[in-house]
């Protein structure tokens, strides 16, 4: 380690750093090494510090105590130009040009006037805009956003690349193309630093910090930490519509730490020291034989924080049965939604019985988000109906508002008010009054262990407990559709298992869900998946029927994502 | 009787304002500030003026005068001066705003009555508190004059003497303060509900609220009430300060009064309603708000009378709500404006009032996607 240390391009000796004198340490005695020609990954859930960390190696704040050093020369003195830093928003001037934005950024950079022609040309092709460099940057998608940004952190070459989370709001295929980017300049021997949120992308990165709270729990290679859920990791298939309660008869044992549902199986993780015994014990729950799998860095990350958590639901069993009245919970029929010449989502059907998740996976921007709205009454169809609870949109709008809880992408909650206020708010939203509404708002407070919080702004609450309460003023009227719109993203697992034990009990409730992700896992949780890409609804199955499409047996629910798009792109360039 | 809904939203949106230390910051500081302003910057000019007096005469006519006026509240203090080249001095300096010159036989002319003058220098730099003070002056000599030779009042002076009813000593801030109300009022009102919307969309609550079972109306009515609260707590309190700590005489009838007031809020809080669904952020709508309540204030007669402005303005003032609340305010509070005056006035804002509200709630409900 010493050696490398002395080989590193960026040092960081126990940086720590708090942002008000109350406020919980951002970033606790961290020590990170960034070595030439390798990528090394931060990564961690939403609020562990990895963006402070990045903008202390790109000397835009000082740390507490502890010391930065870049190329062995401290942060605050080092040539900046050999920083090459893109940061997770507001890098890009979106008025202007990708050709002006690459020559804002050189001027920036004081980079000679003689080279710049050349470097331009370089940088163009290597991220394939050279056919949009007239293109106003605000108008390219997600993806091409951040080449540019990678495009511009590279007009000098720096010995030090820092990309704070590069692949948030970037389609799985883009996420792919600018990995294979990055992955070039670390063989010219740039030293990288790549920051995410998502567990799958750590498995790729030569080293890996993994921050939680402030503190590294975690450095080194990403398969010395997968390791120690080597062996403990197995797999049974099971009937599609056993898998939930499966699920949860596993997850209550406690030999089991952690579980979750993949596609027409469940994929457990077992305790540490759990032997044969306790494996011919499941294989008695799940009614057939277990198969060891491939642990992942998720895996090693839940055991380290001490497990996922139980398989019952406080929150399910509560929760009253939603009767089957043998209509369909949701239903689609050829929603269209036209913004003047521009189509946002074509022609989108689909049926979602009582008691089931569906899922609409689809890139930003695609129309998944339109369709979503079109459900829950936020956008009027231009074309074709939408109902819920059997309620159509357009006559019964409040009705069918009162059938459905919604839960969206940034927990949106009224951060000036406290937990206790925000629950009584929705609450009374939902009509509940008097001793109704003080019972469901004791209940929550309950399940979602938020006694400690009632008082306390929820803007001000760790991103866990917002997530929590989020879906506490959700359901708290007990709707028997659910609406939840990217409902996990940047928390970490543990909360993301909570979170889904709660939806998967209340759908054994027969409550129904409709769900938009980005998150492949999340949507193996789901009964049936449609994928929207381009307004179009571009398939519709089973996890595990999308993931056949591909053609290979161990292919993820990430392979079947880009396959799919793929095979659109070409129909759609053949025809 | 409130449903559980519409109660939640109300209680919400009052919390709203009442939690956020910005919005709390709207809610109290331009009034205060205002109020403070006002009230120091006119006590400043009227009150606590020095006069320099030259007395030549020392008889008893001429320390009459002198005495009176060193009586009068006005007046904090008389400064003896001792020739004409300390007199000049002394305005020169701002020592005094003015200075009386009594004649060596000025009260022997009185005591003849031949006529007696007495000279008097303003400092014309500080004209408007110059003419003020003068106003005192004349009244105190006339007075006295008038003391010393009864037959003067009726007499053949051939000088004219004004008295101003309503405010006899042309007191700014009598004037000022009922006009006040109407731009406090205003300014608070605007500045909690342009936020309103516009808040909830910049945070991403506002979809969040349009998913609930809230009826269009039931938010309009919890986003409107909250700030027409804060705007009759404000004017409340200028209700109660302006005739208690400013003695500005309250003669009108409280009751149309607050039925004006009623009507003017809810016409600024459709208004505010309007201006913050048509924004994106808190930014876009504050901007907004400085884009309305400026020409409102402007084009209500609180700065320039109306009847000044050229033929179409006048027009446009007539859809001013701050204009007709004005009106009212100064009725109320000086002018002891009689009930069929005040409803003359009241029913346009009524239409104003109905007006700006039917024009929010169907923007509100056109918007809603």
């Amino acid at each position: 380690m010493d050696d490398d240390r002395t080989a590193a391009v960026a040092i960081g000796r126990g940086v720590s750093k708090r942002f008000a004198p109350d406020a919980p340490m951002a970033l606790d005695a961290v020590d990170i090494a960034i070595l030439p020609g390798r990528m090394t990954g931060l990564v961690g859930p939403d609020g562990a510090g990895k963006t402070t960390l990045i903008r202390m190696l790109a000397g835009l704040i000082a740390p507490d105590s502890g010391d930065v050093t870049v190329t062995g020369v401290p942060v605050d003195r080092v040539d900046r130009s050999l920083i090459g830093y893109m940061p997770q928003r507001f890098g890009l001037y979106e008025d202007l040009t990708v050709i002006e934005n690459l020559r804002l950024y050189a001027d920036l950079r004081a980079l000679p006037l003689e080279e710049r022609a050349d470097r331009f040309a370089r940088l163009l092709e290597f991220t394939d805009l050279a056919r949009f460099r007239n293109r106003l940057a605000g108008k390219l998608s997600g993806g091409m956003k951040q080449k540019l940004g990678l495009a511009c952190a590279l007009v000098r070459d720096p010995a030090l690349l820092l990309l704070d989370e590069p692949g948030v709001g970037v389609d799985p295929v883009s996420r792919r193309e600018l990995w294979a980017l990055v992955r070039g300049l670390v063989g010219d021997g740039i030293g990288v630093l790549w920051s995410t949120a998502y567990l799958d992308e750590a498995e790729q990165c030569d080293t890996v910090f993994l921050l939680s709270e402030g503190r590294v729990l975690h450095s080194g290679l990403p398969e010395d930490l997968t390791g120690r859920a080597a062996g403990r990791i197995w797999q049974a298939p099971v009937e599609q519509a056993r898998r939930r309660a499966m699920l949860r008869e596993a997850l209550d044992l406690a030999s089991v730490i952690d579980g979750a549902v993949k596609g027409d199986a469940i994929r457990l993780m077992l305790a540490d020291g759990a032997g044969r015994d306790d494996v011919a014990m499941l294989e008695q729950v799940a009614g057939g034989p277990l198969t060891p799998a491939t642990p992942r860095f998720e895996d090693a990350f839940i055991d380290l924080l001490g497990g996922g958590p139980g398989g019952t639901s406080a929150l399910a069993r509560d929760y009253r049965t939603i009767a089957d009245d043998g209509g369909a919970a949701i239903e689609a029929v050829g929603l269209t939604k036209r913004f003047g010449d521009f189509t946002a989502a074509s022609d989108i059907c689909f049926s979602v019985p009582r008691g089931q998740v569906f899922g609409l996976l689809g890139p930003n921007g695609a129309g998944k988000s339109t369709t979503f709205k079109m459900l829950c009454g936020l956008l009027t169809p231009t074309e074709g109906t939408g109902s819920v609870a059997g309620k159509d949109l357009r006559h019964a709008r409040a009705d069918a508002r009162q059938s459905l809880g919604y839960m969206a992408q940034k927990f949106s909650l009224y951060g000036d008010l406290s937990v206790r206020q925000n629950l009584r708010f929705f609450a009374g939203a939902y009509g509940l009054s008097g001793r109704a509404a003080a019972d469901a708002i004791d209940r929550m407070i309950a399940i979602f262990h938020l006694e400690g919080q009632v008082d306390v702004n929820s803007g001000g609450l760790p991103l866990g407990f917002r997530q929590r309460l989020a879906l506490a003023c959700a359901v708290m009227h007990q709707p028997p559709v659910l609406f939840l719109d990217e409902p996990t993203s940047g928390v970490d697992p543990i909360v993301r298992r909570e979170f889904w034990s709660h939806i998967n009990g209340l759908v054994e409730r027969g409550v129904s869900v409709l769900v938009t992700t980005h998150f492949m896992e999340e949507a193996e949780y789901c009964d049936r998946i449609a994928l929207i890409y381009r307004a179009e609804q571009i398939a519709t199955g089973t996890p595990d029927e999308l993931k056949a499409q591909v053609g290979r047996p161990d292919a993820t629910m990430e392979d079947a994502f880009i396959a799919l798009i793929e095979a659109s792109d070409a129909r759609r360039q053949a025809a | 009787m409130i449903g559980p809904r519409l109660r939640a939203i109300i209680l919400k949106e009052i919390l709203a304002v009442l939690r956020d230390p910005r919005a709390r910051l709207i809610l109290i500081a331009p009034p205060l500030i205002q109020f403070f302003l006002f009230g120091f910057a006119s006590t400043m000019e009227v009150n606590n003026i020095r006069v320099g007096v030259l007395d030549l005469d020392g008889g008893q006519w001429s320390r009459e005068i002198i005495e009176r006026l060193a009586a009068s509240p006005n007046v904090r203090q008389v400064v003896a001066l001792r020739s004409d080249d300390e007199l000049r001095a002394a305005i020169d300096r701002q020592r005094v705003i003015a200075a009386l010159r009594f004649d060596p036989h000025f009260s022997a002319d009185v005591a003849a009555r031949r006529g007696a003058m007495v000279g008097a220098v303003y400092d014309g730099r500080r004209s408007n508190a110059a003419q003020i003070v003068s106003g005192y002056v004349e009244r105190i000599v006339g007075e006295v004059g008038a003391s010393a030779v009864p037959r003067m009042m009726a007499g053949r002076g051939g000088r004219s003497l004004a008295s101003h009813w309503f405010n006899p000593n042309l007191e700014y801030m009598l004037f000022v303060m009922p006009a006040l109300v109407a731009v406090i009022a205003a300014v608070s009102a605007l500045a909690v509900v342009v936020q309103s919307v516009a808040r909830e969309r910049e945070l991403g609550t506002f979809d969040q609220l349009m998913v609930s079972p809230l009826r269009v109306h039931e938010i309009l009515v919890g986003k409107m009430l909250p700030p027409m609260l804060v705007g009759l707590v404000n004017v409340t309190l200028f209700v109660i300060l302006l005739p208690s700590v400013f003695r500005v005489p309250l003669t009108g009838s409280l009751p149309l009064f607050y039925l004006a007031l009623l009507f003017y809020l809810l016409a600024l809080t459709g208004l505010g309603m309007l201006i913050s669904t048509l924004s994106a952020t808190q930014q876009q709508a504050f901007l907004g708000m400085f884009a309305v309540v400026v020409p409102m204030i402007i084009l209500s007669g609180y700065a320039s009378p109306i009847d000044n402005m050229p033929g179409w303005l006048q027009v446009v003032t007539w859809i001013n709500p701050t204009a007709w609340f004005l009106t009212i305010s100064e009725g109320t509070f000086l002018k002891a404006m009689p009930p069929g005056q005040m409803l003359a006035n009241i029913w346009p804002l009524a239409l104003i009032a109905a007006g700006s509200t039917l024009a929010a709630s169907a923007l509100f409900r056109s918007r809603m996607e």
